[in-house]
């Protein structure tokens, strides 16, 4: 464990929300501008000593412990294995580009925007970061504010529908989730993430805990009969709600099956997984199908997230190596790619006023360093070789034939689906004709910036993904064996009586102060 | 002994003394409107409450106690009195009824709240009790000549009589099983129902007196009517205070650990409230009316901490208490801003707001979103302890049904935040701003945001108190 004295982490969490602070005191909407894209490089600056991330441990580095409310054994406790430092990173690279993507989009209540927008990263930062079930929870449920506001105030024309499906969606699927929380603390006596993944759980508990947290889990990722507010969500949000929608919210999920349901309910993760599974493959298929006939660049692009994230949770649920570290990268890249398209499709909607595919074609001749921009990012999308998608898609598909190859056989249509839907948009674009692009600019300065980072990360990732793979391994490794070793055990251990009320454990583990 | 010792109990004095400086202005002509001063007086009331905290002692005969619990609630009704008063100064709705008669009705209520909290013999709840509802029925239709403030304190005044007639009813059953009306007595005594159903009858009867001042189903249906009915400062007082007075005696009464009957009908009303106050809450229009609806859900969530007892559940209680009562009082702060004519606020009203009065309007969300249970404010933090404590008792129902109520209650708590802040009026209305009212709104919302992020000494304070309450 690295101790640094600096408490990195809560400075990536806290500095944004103070930051937002700040722009109460200022007026000028360039200012406001500039000055969150600066506190943006700062934050990306304060993430700077997560370089120092040791790769050889699986254990939490960068902990920080504080007692916070010890009567209820809560704990300021915040650390990243390497599940969550990747995602860290995507985070807090996000956000000056996603200043940068709304300097001319966002017209109106800029201060506010750029409040929500802050707000937004320091709750994302705190939910990859966070080691104490509840101070999970207020960053999991706090982040929903900011992001309603984001697709309510300054999204499209059916903005108020869209906004009100996804905060109730998404609320509705968490209230559970807090019960399995209490539940959990009542059993053990500690809202500690680590100390909950070391204790033991009948059957019948992982059982009910297992459904509580899938939901949540599901409904954000999401997977497919919970999938309908997203296409609303995208397609009205404004680009930088959609960009972050994509890259991070979305990994919420597949984070939580990572970092909760397979440690804590092992047993009743591998009892489940035949039903994951068929709702991956079945979101894999259909997300791919429908975004084949979409006409809304936002909507296909929306669809087919629900198609990638079907990967990352296949490859979750197969509990291979291969599978989870394709997961996990999996996650990392459909967050550069798509939020990259998003981005994308943001900078064309400024010139056309238009996300019908119909209404921006012929785009190749007009914009020649857009449409390169949009074909390296679609050819990533569906896995093209030597671009990131590649790494991750075949990282899962190789872990799947590895635990069957009836599901590969599956899966294989969904990477074909992905390269269909992707190309139909990407000829559209290119070549389709009648086009309108002949008077519009291509890209600018401020274009360029924001896309040239993701656009060097496609490409190193895609050509040199060892060091991520060397991150997050140890953690992968860690918890597969954990993962293994607990899921006979507790498949023995609950043919034992439950034990007795959980009262009289939770008075032992309660001090002496009544 | 009656054992008298009046530094023990300041604040009642300053209270007091109070109400009599306020009895002779409502009987001098020349100053009965002339009430700036309490603002001050309210002020003071707070900090007298706050120097007072520590205090314990028994006094009149063991039937009246200063401990932790009473304290605490001493303070969080001074506090309540204080926000109330500000709020209540600029009442424009009184008529030709004086200030000072408001305001000495408003007190003595208060005054009859806070000897409630620390009163611990039966009779002397009773009483106590009485001198807070009397002077509320009183407040309540003191409104324009409202013919609605009329109809709602009738209401309330007739079924409040006979609640409370039942829970005089209850003392003599309690008496005939227990032969005692002293609380700290009957804690000794067995309260299960094999032994003693009629003592046992008699509590969940007296009980129902102060379940009844919470609202909570079935005896919720006066809150509708009260609270749209009332002027929106008297609402203000009416929908925070008189339930912490209640809260209070329930704590001590739940302290007596009655048998698991009573706790199974009290769980069974929990859950029935908060569903039914949600779902009727959905489609009202009128503001005050919806937080009548929504106050019979939260009475639902304090009933959990109630009904799971022990140290940890009590104290949970009191502190969903405190949160419940700040966050009412932020959300009827802003309600009384907007309508500076006094009117009923309807959601429309509330349209614009993050243009016209983009203070409120944050104030605002903040106070919904704690209403709604969502971390980081208060009502998220009161929440987990209060179904910390039910799981740990083993109401597993109780405990889901109350996390999946937040999502039936998100629909109308987010519907004022989308009006405040998504939609526009045609004609931007204008609402005066001043220096008091931005920032009493302002500490208000950072009261929620407090008590949601740094629960831990104000909880450990109570869970002291529960915890003496206990042995």
């Amino acid at each position: 464990m690295i101790d640094t004295g600096f408490p990195v982490l809560s400075a990536l969490i806290f500095f944004p929300l103070l930051a937002a602070i700040g722009l109460f005191f200022l007026r000028d909407e360039r200012t406001i501008r500039l000055y969150t894209l600066v506190v943006g490089l700062i934050e990306m600056g304060l993430a700077a000593p997560l370089f120092r991330f040791d790769l050889s441990t699986a254990e939490f580095q960068f902990v920080e412990i504080m007692p916070w409310v010890p009567a209820w054994n809560m704990h300021y406790h915040v650390g990243v294995d390497g599940i969550s430092i990747l995602m860290i990173f995507l985070t807090v690279l996000l956000l000056p580009l996603c200043v940068l993507c709304s300097w001319t989009y966002i017209g109106k209540r800029v201060k506010e925007f750029h409040f929500c927008l802050l707000l937004m990263i320091g709750a994302c930062v705190g939910i990859f970061s966070a080691l104490d079930f509840v101070l999970f929870y207020i960053f999991w449920e706090a982040m929903l504010i900011p992001m309603f506001l984001l697709i309510a105030v300054w999204g499209g024309p059916n903005k108020r529908y869209a906004s009100l499906k996804f905060f109730i969606y998404t609320l509705a699927g968490s209230t559970l989730f807090l019960a399995a929380i209490v539940a959990f603390f009542v059993n053990t006596g500690t809202f500690s993430i680590p100390e909950l993944m070391t204790h033991e759980y009948s059957f019948r508990f992982q059982f009910w805990t297992f459904l509580a947290m899938a939901l949540a889990f599901a409904i954000k990722v999401p997977m497919f009969p919970f999938h309908t507010w997203l296409p609303a969500a995208h397609v009205e949000a404004p680009t930088a709600g959609s960009v972050l929608l994509a890259s991070i919210l979305l990994k919420m999920g597949t984070y939580g099956f990572l970092r909760f349901c397979l440690p804590l309910t092992p047993a009743a993760s591998e009892y489940f997984a035949p039903l994951m599974i068929t709702i991956s493959i079945v979101s894999i298929l259909y997300g791919g199908a429908i975004a084949l006939g979409q006409r809304d660049m936002k909507k296909l692009i929306a669809y087919s997230s629900v198609a990638h994230m079907g990967f990352v949770t296949l490859g979750i649920f197969v509990f291979t190596m291969r599978g989870v570290e394709g997961a996990i990268m999996q996650m990392i890249n459909h967050g550069i790619t798509t939020g990259a398209l998003f981005m994308l499709v943001g900078a064309i909607y400024e010139r056309s006023h238009s996300r019908e595919i119909a209404d921006n074609m012929g785009l190749g001749k007009y914009l020649p360093a857009y449409m390169f921009f949009f074909g390296l990012f679609a050819i990533a999308s569906f896995g093209f070789p030597g671009t990131n998608g590649f790494v991750s898609e075949a990282l899962v598909l190789i872990g799947v034939f590895e635990a069957s190859y009836l599901l590969g056989a599956l899966a294989i249509p969904g990477v074909m689906l992905a390269a269909a839907y992707m190309l139909r948009l990407g000829l559209k674009l290119a070549w389709g004709q009648p086009s309108q692009a002949a008077t519009w600019k291509d890209l600018n300065i401020r274009e360029w910036v924001y896309l040239a980072p993701l656009a060097v990360l496609v490409l190193y990732l895609g050509l040199m993904p060892t060091l991520a793979l060397k991150t997050i391994n140890p953690s992968v490794v860690h918890l597969l064996n954990q993962y293994e070793s607990r899921k006979t055990l507790h498949l023995e251990s609950s043919l034992q009586p439950e034990p007795p009320v959980q009262s009289i454990q939770l008075s032992a583990t309660r001090g002496t102060d009544q | 002994m009656l054992n008298f010792t009046p530094s023990l109990i300041i604040p009642e004095l300053y209270m007091a003394l109070l109400l009599v400086a306020l009895f002779v202005q409502t009987v001098t002509d020349s100053i009965k409107d002339r009430t700036d001063w309490l603002a001050y007086a309210a002020l003071g009331g707070v900090v007298v409450a706050a120097l007072s905290m520590s205090q314990s002692g028994m006094m009149f005969y063991d039937s009246y106690q200063i401990d932790g619990l009473s304290q605490f609630f001493k303070l969080v009704i001074a506090l309540g009195l204080a926000i109330c008063v500000l709020n209540a100064l600029r009442n424009t709705t009184l008529g030709k009824t004086p200030r000072a008669d408001y305001f000495f009705f408003m007190f003595m209520s208060a005054f009859g709240l806070m000897l409630l909290s620390s009163t611990v013999e039966l009779f002397t709840i009773y009483i106590s009790l009485e001198l807070a509802s009397y002077s509320l029925y009183i407040l309540l239709p003191l409104r324009n000549e409202n013919p609605r403030a009329v109809e709602g304190a009738i209401k309330y005044a007739l079924f409040g009589a006979v609640a409370t007639a039942i829970g005089l009813f209850g003392v003599s059953y309690i008496i005939a099983g227990q032969h005692t009306t002293y609380i700290h007595e009957l804690a000794t005594m067995n309260w299960s129902f094999a032994e003693q159903p009629m003592a046992l009858i008699g509590l969940g009867l007296f009980a129902l007196a102060f379940l009844y001042k919470l609202a909570l189903f079935p005896f919720h249906f006066w809150a509708p009517d009260v609270y749209q009915g009332a002027s929106n400062e008297t609402a203000a007082f009416a929908a925070t205070l008189p339930k912490v007075g209640a809260i209070v005696v329930l704590v001590r009464l739940m302290g007596l650990d009655p048998g698991v009957e009573v706790k199974i009908v009290l769980a069974v009303f929990a859950t029935l409230s908060m569903t039914l106050g949600n779902i009727l809450a959905l489609r009202q229009t009128d503001l005050k009316r919806l937080l009548a609806y929504s106050s019979v859900a939260h009475a639902g969530f304090v009933v959990m901490g109630l009904v799971a007892g022990g140290a940890y559940g009590l104290a949970a209680a009191s502190y969903y208490a405190l949160v419940y009562v700040v966050m009412n009082l932020t959300i009827f702060w802003v309600i009384t801003r907007l309508a500076d004519d006094g009117r009923d606020i309807q959601l429309h009203d509330l349209k614009g707001m993050h243009h016209s009065t983009p203070l409120l309007a944050f104030v605002l969300a903040v106070a919904a979103f704690g209403l709604v249970g969502l971390p980081p404010t208060g009502g998220f933090t009161g929440k987990l302890f209060l179904l910390n404590a039910a799981w740990g008792e083993g109401f597993y129902l109780l405990v889901i049904i109350a996390a999946i109520n937040t999502a039936i209650a998100i629909f109308y708590y987010l519907n004022m935040v989308r009006h405040a802040y998504t939609m526009d009026q045609a004609t931007p209305s204008v609402v005066p701003s001043t220096v008091i009212g931005a920032s009493v709104a302002l500490a208000l919302a950072l009261g929620v945001l407090y008590l949601g992020l740094m629960p831990q000494g104000l909880f450990d304070l109570l869970l002291q108190a529960s915890g003496a309450l206990l042995l």
